[in-house]
């Protein structure tokens, strides 16, 4: 067993005339918390979807836990237990609550046939989601609805759980569940890869870091590295702190 | 914030019109009749708009061709209920149905199986591509209509109900039309299995979700385009279904019924908000009463009313009566 889960090799994606993705090298260690950092525009988002096979990779390879995934659909990507939330939530306004988390349980038919266990587990981490359990989804704050959009990502064990920007637009006290949330989840031992803005929010949770700029990695290693060296935060995120 | 805040407003333009109209027809009998039979239509036509609606959401296919499958499924009927004349011409209901019935669930096995090789054939290879669509998916139905006229033939066919369910009803001084009373049982039947499917099954749910962000729900792990097949295939067995009840209520049909249907059935969704059953409903219903009470009132305005209506409609929600959420 590799101790990367994923491995992003020379990854090239294009987006219509527009060429994103130059060649992108990331390493996501099995069992950690990956940044995946950078100004707006650098490519991260662009990743994530690439990854998920929401756009195809032109050029390169994507290997998770040692199968090739550069080729595969996006369910088929999402089959081998890889949960995504895009940075808009992805949320199903016209359904409720329930319905959403149903919808991810891909092994349930019914909300009966949900592992219950799981579900109070998660009630736990985010208490909104039991809370507003019958409420269309649509009409959540926006801290609310993006506790459902990880609790549904997690709804049952993932290898990869991948979520872009979770921290953007929430409240202080919300950003502080999120990381308290995430810190449960690393301890179960699932892989988490995040793009994040906030270095605050990102210094708190990750193991290692990767930043980007213009559409390639330019710098990875490990997050205490990082958050200990101000010139390097400076030079790669324009950061003085 | 639960679902009782369902949107009531849009429900209520149907009674609306209906007591709108009300004091200009004058006559009470008048009024109940003309209601049913645009109650009727409605429900007609909403089975045949239900699957189209779905299509466009689920996938934002343009299907031009639906009109197809509304008189395949009518021309089926001919020949099925024209091979059992001694149950259609029997005066007891039961034995009529029993030739009715049989004749629907042909009409949508032949509707869809040729949905499914319209969608694999036609409309696969211009997904994501509208004028393409709109082009090779009218193409179709051209050429669908010329085959029926080789099977057919070009005349019009009669279509006559069976004979238990001709005639009226009398409530009072008004004459309900019996066809028409189980027209709008049929529809009411469909309308409740499509709400059961939708609201209560993870298929449904999926569907669901898929009108509103079909690119979440394949993140999710589901392959959207074998549901895309399903609901096609539904669809357009619906319209088959949809089809028979339209030449029934007509009592005849033609190779070109379902181009003329096309445009009410393109109204009514557009009205609704593309990807909305329950749009459709409420827009098939207003639809049916507005074509039937300017038909009365107003002869000469009668085609043009359901354009009005629409342009109304759409000035009061640019989106429809029910816009789909993240579309």
């Amino acid at each position: 067993m590799s101790a990367n889960l994923l491995t992003l090799s020379g990854v090239h994606t294009h987006i219509g005339p527009y060429h994103i993705l130059h060649g992108v090298d990331l390493v996501v260690p099995r069992g950690e918390v990956t940044l995946l950092l950078g100004r707006n525009g650098a490519g991260k988002t662009t990743t994530l979807r690439t990854i998920m096979g929401l756009w195809r990779a032109s050029k390169g390879t994507l290997t998770f836990d040692g199968t090739d995934i550069t080729a595969l659909s996006t369910p088929e990507i999402a089959e081998r237990n890889i949960a995504y939330v895009p940075e808009n939530m992805g949320i199903f306004a016209d359904l409720t609550v329930r319905e959403n988390m149903l919808l991810a349980a891909r092994g349930a038919a019914s909300e009966k046939q949900m592992d219950q266990q799981r579900l109070q587990w998660i009630f736990g981490l985010f208490p909104p989601v039991q809370k507003f359990w019958n409420f269309s989804a649509g009409k959540l704050s926006g801290g609310q609805k993006q506790m459902l959009a990880v609790a549904r990502a997690i709804v049952e064990p993932r290898a990869l759980l991948i979520v872009d920007e979770p921290s953007k637009g929430l409240a202080p006290s919300i950003v502080n569940n999120m990381i308290d949330a995430f810190a449960q989840l690393k301890k179960t031992g699932v892989t988490i890869l995040l793009v994040e803005q906030n270095f605050g929010f990102a210094r708190r949770l990750g193991d290692s870091v990767a930043v980007m700029d213009n559409g390639v990695v330019v710098h990875s290693g490990s997050m205490l590295a990082l958050s200990e060296d101000a010139a390097l935060q400076n030079s790669l995120l324009g950061l003085a702190i | 914030m639960n679902n009782s805040d369902f949107d009531w407003k849009p429900v209520a333009l149907v009674p609306l019109l209906a007591l709108l109209v009300f004091p200009l027809i004058g006559s009470g009998s008048t009024w109940l009749t003309l209601t049913v039979a645009g109650l009727a239509m409605g429900l007609i036509i909403f089975v045949i708009a239900s699957g189209l609606t779905l299509v466009f959401g689920l996938m934002d296919v343009l299907n031009f061709g639906h009109g197809l499958f509304i008189a395949l499924g009518a021309f089926v009927a001919t020949t099925v209920l024209g091979s059992m004349s001694d149950w259609t011409q029997s005066d007891e209901l039961w034995r009529n149905l029993v030739a009715v019935l049989p004749a629907m669930l042909v009409a949508m096995l032949v509707a869809g199986a040729v949905g499914l090789a319209f969608e694999r054939f036609i409309v696969k290879p211009v997904y994501g591509q509208h004028l393409k669509q709109i082009l090779i998916t009218m193409g179709g139905m051209i050429i669908g209509e010329e085959l029926i006229k080789v099977i057919w033939g070009p005349q019009q066919i009669p279509l006559p109900l069976p004979e238990a369910m001709r005639g009226s009803i009398l409530i009072g001084d008004a004459a309900i039309e019996k066809y028409r009373i189980i027209a709008v049982v049929v529809g009411l039947i469909v309308f409740g299995a499509l709400v059961w499917t939708l609201n209560k099954t993870k298929i449904g749910l999926l569907i669901r979700a898929g009108v509103q962000d079909r690119e979440m729900v394949e993140s999710l792990g589901y392959r959207i385009r074998r549901l895309f097949i399903g609901v096609f295939v539904m669809g357009s067995a619906l319209a088959g279904l949809g089809g028979v009840m339209w030449g029934l209520y007509q009592q005849t049909v033609t190779p070109q019924m379902g181009a003329q249907v096309n445009v009410l059935i393109f109204i009514v969704i557009i009205i609704g908000g593309l990807g909305s059953t329950a749009g459709a409903l409420i827009g098939a219903l207003l639809v049916g009463l507005m074509a039937n009470y300017t038909g009365f009132l107003a002869p000469k305005v009668a085609l043009f009313s359901n354009i009005a209506l629409m342009a109304a409609i759409l000035l009061w929600r640019p989106q429809g009566v029910y816009p789909v959420a993240n579309r």
